[in-house]
């Protein structure tokens, strides 16, 4: 039974997947339902005078409108900012109020103005058409860098500046670049994204006039935060009576953190009406009122020596938060961002400022890698073109930089406990065979394709964090993470996490992690997530914290009830609890032969006393059960890194850019299951290239989304990559007993930079993200092409 | 209005249905076969794919009231007296799906790329798959699976 820990085991999810037995929230349809949808402003910028509902309300079938007058008047809150940033001069980040319904202005196409329940979803669609809201539309700005020269959107915060942040030490870092032989700078944009989870947002509230319990089914990566704030923030319904559920769910990648509007309104319609409430976006929803990611604009500079050391970095960035702050819309581009911007090199000083701006676009907040992404593309552009500026070998140059002794701590916030740096750039170069590369590019020059090389060694900071730390920087919550193992009386166990699966495969990993740890069979093990009223309050799952945290919190109680059955068998078996060993699930006396199963040690936890053939009373003060919780605080971050290595080619009559080589070292410290890690770094290496390569939100001047399809907004499809090689190297992780570093977001942060560094390379000039053939072809018409001008 | 006399995954069904109804709807509403997805509204997901008279289409752009006399297969009718289709079985082998999401889609999209051509390369499985979007992936589970499928089909 042991060694399920580094198994490829097949998901014990999958059947259902595959079969079409997922239930996830637009599945379920409750007695008695009713539809909603809502009103949403066509405009990005304007001033509500009158929202007339009269007639919407006498179309058929329609059971209730609400508006923003009906949510102030019932005291509804407005969705929140969890994690608040302070701003360098020591004041408060602002935040502009954020109501479900808006009531006296819109702020970006999409806003929510009304809500119709009808008794089906076309009625109630056909009635929002009647929905009458007069608006004074006002000129909008979208762009992050007009936002601060622009007219104030939200009254009291002048520039629309929400914060301005600013880390590290700037008289060192002058100090240093005072003493640099060349300084490097870089502009750099980070294009905004849509983050696409394939499962469209869902939402039921179901309220029970009887018992006065209200159950949220909602797709959500954190059920009970979710609880949490809209019992606390929101005001919808107490905690105690509150359940929510969020059962399968179809992807999340950050965009499923939030509270949104509608998951309060369908909650509070379904206390008015006394009925549930559904709603299911339309892809369209999505696109323009799920949060969106990125969109930052950068400057930044390194200051070398001669021979290749860096001895300063200074980035400043202006953050694009949207119309609104959203939950981690402030800690994504400030402490989730700025710490990481020393990449993995030694870099004795540095500084970073970032400007949070509103504009009238759809609130940005985490996606896939939140904040790393845009950090690793700084230093891995800015690092690539300085090895290049002083004619170093890119590899050389990294090398010579990178950090060797571990623990290290960074100058900036990170003390990073384990790496090892050149082992997965040693490796990559090997696998990706580097040495032979300017032969393949002369292959590919023959077939009149331009090749370029491009590498990503990235490091992050994931298992968001150690509690004290993160409340100690505004955090609104700690990052601690639950587990509750119940060993039942016939043998099998359910566990219970805090953390949530919607495609990380926890059924499986976390399930091999208790097979070991108690010697049950894997089939025998239910691991339970998503729901509020199973398990115990625990924070979900986002920034790749899942298993460092969680499955840490599931060992631990494993531990706890070996510890509790040693004493239970010390009794049976007549000897001292110290002198029980536990191993492959079973207790065994030292010196004898003499031992017990975990099966029957959990038997007689709940059958504690003598009846016929039944003998087994428990030593004193043990109490009967076999049920153990722990909840798991990490004493620190855990790094991940790896190596990247890409190679694209592209045509120089058509501008398009082909991946043909995707070369992956990672040292994500002890890995449970590879298949499941490797799914991992494929679909987060394919969110990394959509973002070079093919996705973009896109705003026209006057406000409107113009990437709001999937004809619009290109999405990575499978003809666009090759086979992805991948590899591991492996230094445990030291803040959890696993050793695990985290895997989830590894993928997008690094590809993004492997890419462009590879396009530029084949380009032979800066080009911004994504890098279309439009753009690739116009840089190769100014380089002076004569293909691309024909 | 009109009445519509169909085989869905082996069974005859009799249904009104409104001459609007789109076929997804009428699968996961009316019959709930929820195992169809339902993942954009501009055709171009591949998550509603389920086979009318053996061949893939996409089931949001398809009336169902255009299906009347025809045999439908959805994802829940792939397995075959408790056992899994080969394609069911190569996905789970080769992890071709995270979420699920767009698996029912992919899967019965896979499935007819095999009855149309039996050894695809791999850059034929990957143009094929161009409608099915996924975002867990990266497809290069499902591109093995398919390959996989295929040598055993
Ligand atoms: S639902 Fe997207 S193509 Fe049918
Ligand atoms: S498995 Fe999640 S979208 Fe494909």
């Amino acid at each position: 039974m042991a060694n399920l820990v580094g198994a490829r085991l097949e998901r014990k999810e999958d059947k259902k997947f595959l079969t079409g037995k997922g239930r996830y929230t637009a599945d379920i349809n409750l007695p008695n339902q009713s539809y909603a949808y809502f009103v949403r402003s066509p405009h990005a910028r304007a001033k509500i005078t009158k929202v007339d509902h009269s007639k919407a309300m006498k179309a058929p079938g329609v059971i209730d409108v609400f508006t923003g007058d009906s949510v102030a008047l019932d005291k509804i809150g407005g969705l929140i900012c969890g994690w608040k940033i302070v701003s360098h001069d020591g004041k408060d980040m602002k935040c502009p109020p954020h109501p479900v319904l808006a009531k006296d202005s819109v702020n970006f196409v999409g806003d929510h103005v009304a809500v119709v329940v009808a008794e089906t979803l076309e009625q109630a669609k056909n009635a929002a058409e009647l929905v009458n809201v007069s608006y004074k539309v006002q000129k909008a700005v979208t762009k992050t860098e007009d936002a601060t020269s622009f007219e104030t959107i939200h009254e009291g915060i002048d520039n629309n500046l929400s914060f301005d942040f600013l880390l590290g030490d700037k008289g060192k870092t002058d100090e240093a670049f005072s003493k640099a032989d060349k300084i490097v700078k870089l502009d750099i944009i980070n294009n905004r994204l849509i983050p696409n989870a394939m499962e469209p947002r869902a939402a039921i509230g179901d309220y029970n006039t009887s018992s006065d319990e209200l159950t949220l089914y909602t797709a959500s990566q954190n059920p009970h935060l979710d609880r949490l704030i809209m019992s606390a923030f929101n005001a919808v319904h107490p905690e105690h009576k509150f359940r929510i559920v969020s059962p399968d769910v179809g992807g999340g990648f950050g965009s499923k953190i939030n509270v949104y509007a509608e998951d309060v309104v369908v909650s509070y319609a379904s206390k008015k009406i006394g009925r549930p409430v559904k709603w299911v976006a339309e892809r369209s929803e999505s696109f323009m009122s799920d949060n969106h990611g990125r969109d930052h604009v950068t400057h930044a500079q390194l200051a070398l020596k001669n021979d290749g050391k860096i001895i300063g970095m200074k980035v400043d960035t202006i953050a694009n938060l949207g119309a609104y702050s959203l939950v981690l819309a402030a800690v994504t581009p400030t402490y989730l961002y700025a710490p990481l911007i020393l990449g993995i090199y030694d870099i004795p000083a540095a500084c970073c400022t970032v400007k949070g701006v509103y504009t009238n676009t759809a609130p940005t907040d985490a996606y896939r890698g939140a904040g790393r992404p845009e950090a690793t593309y700084v230093i891995e552009r800015i690092v690539t073109k300085a090895a290049k500026e002083i004619g170093m070998d890119q590899a050389e140059f990294r090398k010579k930089n990178f950090i060797t002794k571990f623990p290290h701590q960074q100058c900036l916030v990170h003390n990073i406990d384990s790496g090892d740096y050149n082992a997965h750039l040693d490796k990559a170069l090997e696998l990706a065979d580097y040495k032979n590369f300017e032969n393949r590019r002369s292959q590919s020059a023959k077939k009149g394709k331009l090749r370029g090389i491009g590498f990503s060694t990235y490091f992050e900071a994931c298992g968001v964090a150690p509690s004290a730390v993160v409340m100690s920087i505004g955090a609104g919550v700690g990052l601690w993470e639950s587990a509750e193992v119940r060993f039942n009386p016939t043998g099998n166990v359910s566990v219970f996490t805090g953390t949530h699966s919607h495609g990380q495969s926890h059924d499986t990993t976390f399930a091999q992690i208790v097979g070991d740890k108690l010697g049950v069979a894997i089939e025998n093990i239910d691991i339970v997530h998503g729901d509020t009223d199973k398990g115990p309050f625990g924070m979900g799952t986002y920034g790749s914290r899942s298993l460092a945290v969680g499955g840490t919190a599931i060992v631990n109680a494993c531990d706890k009830i070996i510890a509790k059955g040693k004493k239970v068998a010390a009794k049976m078996l007549e000897g001292k609890p110290e002198d029980i060993d536990f191993k492959a699930g079973e207790f065994i006396l030292k010196n004898s032969n003499k031992k017990k199963t975990i099966g029957e040690i959990a038997f007689a936890c709940y059958l504690p006393g003598t009846f016929g053939d039944v003998k087994s009373p428990l030593p004193e003060g043990v109490e009967p059960g076999l049920i153990e919780t722990s909840f798991f605080d990490p004493s620190n971050f855990s790094f991940p890194s790896g190596s990247h290595i890409c190679e694209v080619e592209v045509d120089e009559e058509t501008g398009e850019t082909k991946l043909v080589k995707y070369t992956v070292v990672d040292d994500f410290g002890t890995v449970i299951n590879p298949m499941i890690v490797e799914g991992q770094v494929y679909g987060g290496v394919a969110q990394g290239v959509g973002q070079a390569l093919y996705e973009n939100a896109h705003y026209d001047e006057s406000g409107q989304l113009t990437s709001a399809s999937y004809m619009d907004y290109t999405m990575p499809r499978a003809d666009n990559f090759p086979q992805i090689t991948i590899d591991y190297t492996c230094t445990p992780a030291t803040s959890n007993p696993i050793g695990a570093k985290g895997c989830g977001e590894a993928g997008t942060i690094a590809a993004p930079a492997a890419v462009m560094n590879a396009v530029i390379d084949a380009v032979g000039s800066d080009i911004s993200m994504p890098a279309t053939s439009e753009k690739v072809w116009n840089a190769l018409k100014k380089n002076g092409s004569k293909k691309a001008a024909a | 209005m009109a009445v519509i006399n169909l085989k869905v995954n082996g069974k005859k069904i009799s249904k009104e249905v409104p001459d609007n109804v789109i076929l997804s709807d009428f699968l996961r509403n009316l019959l709930n076969l929820t195992g169809t997805h339902v993942g954009c509204d501009t055709s171009q997901c591949g998550a509603c794919v389920v086979h009318l008279n053996g061949n893939s289409v996409k089931s949001c752009t398809t009336l169902a009231a255009d299906c009347d006399g025809s045999e439908i297969t959805t994802i829940e009718g792939l397995a075959k007296n408790g056992k899994m289709h080969p394609m069911q079985e190569a996905f789970k082998k080769h992890h071709g799906l995270q979420c699920g999401f767009c698996t029912p889609g992919m899967v019965m999209s896979a499935v007819d790329l095999l009855q149309k051509k039996k050894n695809p390369s791999e850059q034929e499985i990957r143009d094929w798959l161009e409608g099915n979007l996924c975002r867990c992936t990266g497809y290069q589970g499902i591109v093995a699976a398919v390959k996989d499928a295929a040598s055993k089909m």
